[in-house]
């Protein structure tokens, strides 16, 4: 496995994802007496408990003061420390948002954003507590790498590169538990470089965070069923987004579903469109996600069911997306 | 160690090179937050001539003392103060806001050297410099931090959740300054959004209040020796009541001038008086010091 994960299939299915940055995140403070965590008021949601109890000296929870956070971090960053700070996507993209750009961002410094409970996930929250705008907000802040995982062993495998990467990372990561994808973390994960985890010529489906999973589900559904042959993506970074990987789909599938729990616009799908538009190329594409509205309350797998970013919706916009006729007026010959 | 009179006058003198250079980059720069940036240059310049730990090779050298210019603003002090070190080349501050410059009226702190923290955007240094503060203990160091904030800043809520934090954590390797000119950009502060009783409020907040006059390097002195020597669990708060402007007679205590050009005539104009300014200073400090 690597970087020493000591994790098995067991405990990505026992341990939601945050207990497994939790966990994650001890192992990076034994091994670099530099890491500090930071959270606001939100040790136990954030599932950075463990950490304080190794480590006291270098915990701080700075109460409900999400500005403050920010600017604690980045003052420790700058005197060398690795902060990893922890709190709600929506606070951390939205009411910290100006500390997230300048101090972490246009200073460039070494500190970590992992935001919990994103996208829907924090479901009967309602929408004061759901993050769908995060992902707009953090990838339009240049030097910000920004990362969706799809579930504990990617977000593992996120946290340990964002340690090895300097540089301010966002990792926005779910409330509770995602359903598991990658039998282990040894994939090959990393940043920047999606995975492909279903082959697939006749269309495919870019997603990123807990609808990977959905997306997975759907593309077996419809190979065994209707014979239609999805290519899956986990676009586990959106910023800086595997322009390859997209490319490769539009001239291979030439049929594009972006998939996210995400308002449609400023997410994944716009920066898959961002890609697919520049290329000149045709290609059929239909976004998946909160479409510019706020979302109902209720269990994260229902509001996704009710938004259609769940194996069915999925299933159902590949399904409509492969009727669509678009290729009429272009030169197939063209080169990428 | 009371300050004598010789250093005293040394420090005059090099605040009053700095207010000079820092009149000459409004000059050249065509404009600049020239208010703000006289009102706080005495605390500038004791605290680099005077006070901080650094290497004037070594801008970086992780040892050092910190100081978070939170009113980031004064850039159009800030940065004479900094090339005056000797952190950049003296010559950069003809480029001071101009088309291409690394030097603009905020300063980047990964491109100008000596600069702790890009700042610009109000309340965001305190928060900054208990970091800063807050780090030194967990790497075992021994560094102060200083943090300037501007008055009307101190509108920003983000400044009262520092200031919660420092005296939750017991930050006293942080010693922090208000440059309190009562001015802000639409007006005073008091008429804008009321601050006092405001040294009441750093006291309900866990703090150590000192008021001092922020336009007088002795009783500058005089707190920052207070503060090292604080053996409280409580930060330090150097209230400075400042003349925004201070030396040039004709912007004094005028919040109009937050922001202004000076044409050449209003720069010849500036020049004396800052002579005349300076004349005063040395004669306080002659009568005065010890």
């Amino acid at each position: 496995m690597a970087g020493g994960l000591t994790y098995t299939s067991v405990d990505s299915t026992t341990l939601s994802t945050a207990e497994i940055y939790g966990k994650a995140l001890v192992e990076l403070g034994r091994a670099h007496p530099e890491v500090v965590a930071l959270t606001a008021d939100l040790a136990k949601s954030t599932k950075i408990g463990d950490f304080l109890k190794e480590f006291p000296d270098r915990f701080f929870n700075v109460g409900i003061a999400e500005q403050d956070l920010f600017g604690i971090a980045a003052g420790m960053a700058k005197a060398g420390l690795v902060p990893f700070l922890s709190t709600f996507s929506i606070f951390a993209s939205m009411r910290a948002a100006d500390q997230l750009h300048t101090d972490l961002c246009y200073q460039n410094i070494n500190a970590k954003v992992i935001a919990t409970h994103s996208g829907t996930s924090f479901g009967q929250a309602g929408s004061t507590h759901h993050a769908i705008c995060d992902l707009a907000v953090t990838r339009s802040i240049p030097n910000l790498t920004v990362i969706c995982p799809a579930d504990g062993y990617e977000t593992y495998n996120a946290v340990m590169k964002a340690y090895e990467t300097p540089g301010p990372f966002y990792i926005r990561i779910n409330r509770g538990f995602d359903r598991v994808l990658y039998k282990d973390a040894d994939y090959g994960y990393e940043v920047g470089k999606a995975v492909e985890v279903h082959e697939g010529t006749d269309i495919t489906v870019i997603a990123c965070g807990s609808c990977v999973f959905q997306a997975l589900e759907a593309a077996k559904f419809l190979d065994e069923n209707e014979g239609i042959k999805v290519r899956v993506l986990d676009m586990h970074t959106i910023k800086p987004i595997d322009k390859d990987a997209i490319l490769k789909a539009v001239m291979d599938t030439r049929r594009i579903i972006t998939v996210e729990d995400h308002n449609i616009v400023g997410g994944l799908g716009s920066a898959v469109a961002e890609v697919v538009v520049e290329s000149g190329k045709a290609c059929a594409f239909k976004k998946c996600g909160i479409e510019d509205k706020f979302a109902p309350i209720g269990l994260h797998e229902d509001i996704m069911s009710m938004l259609g970013i769940d194996s069915t919706g999925i299933i159902n916009a590949v399904r409509e997306v492969m009727k669509k006729d678009f290729e009429e007026d272009d030169n197939w010959d063209d080169d990428m | 160690m009371p300050l004598s009179k010789t250093e005293w006058l040394a420090l005059e003198k090099k605040a009053n090179e700095l207010r000079e250079l820092t009149l000459e980059t409004t000059h050249w720069a065509g404009s600049g937050h020239i208010g703000g940036g006289m009102s706080v240059l005495d605390i500038l310049t004791v605290l680099y001539h005077k006070y901080m730990k650094l290497d004037k090779n070594d801008p970086d050298w992780e040892d050092r003392d910190r100081c978070i210019l939170s009113k980031g603003h004064a850039a159009i002090a800030y940065a004479p103060v900094l090339c005056d070190f000797g952190f950049n080349d003296v010559e950069m501050l003809k480029t001071f806001n101009l088309s291409g410059s690394k030097m603009g009226m905020h300063l980047d702190s990964t491109k100008i050297r000596g600069v702790d923290a890009s700042t610009g955007s109000l309340g965001h240094g305190l928060p900054i410099a208990v970091g800063t503060a807050l780090a030194a203990r967990v790497l075992g160091k021994d560094y102060w931090t200083y943090c300037i904030l501007g008055d009307g800043e101190c509108d920003e809520g983000s400044n009262w959740e520092a200031a919660m934090a420092a005296a939750n954590f017991k930050v006293t390797n942080l010693i922090s300054f208000v440059d309190r000119n009562r001015c802000m950009i639409d007006g005073r502060t008091e008429d804008v959004m009321k601050l006092e009783p405001f040294a009441d409020k750093w006291t309900a907040f866990g703090f150590i209040v000192k008021e001092v006059d922020g336009q007088n390097i002795k009783e500058l002195c005089e707190a920052i020796d207070f503060a090292h020597e604080n053996k409280t669990d409580k930060p330090v708060m150097i209230i400075c009541n400042t003349k925004k402007g201070a030396g040039i007679d004709f912007i004094e205590d005028d919040y109009l001038w937050h922001y202004g050009a000076f044409d050449d005539e209003k720069y010849e104009k500036a020049k004396e008086s800052l002579k005349k300014y300076y004349a005063g200073r040395v004669a306080r400090a002659e009568k005065e010091g010890e």
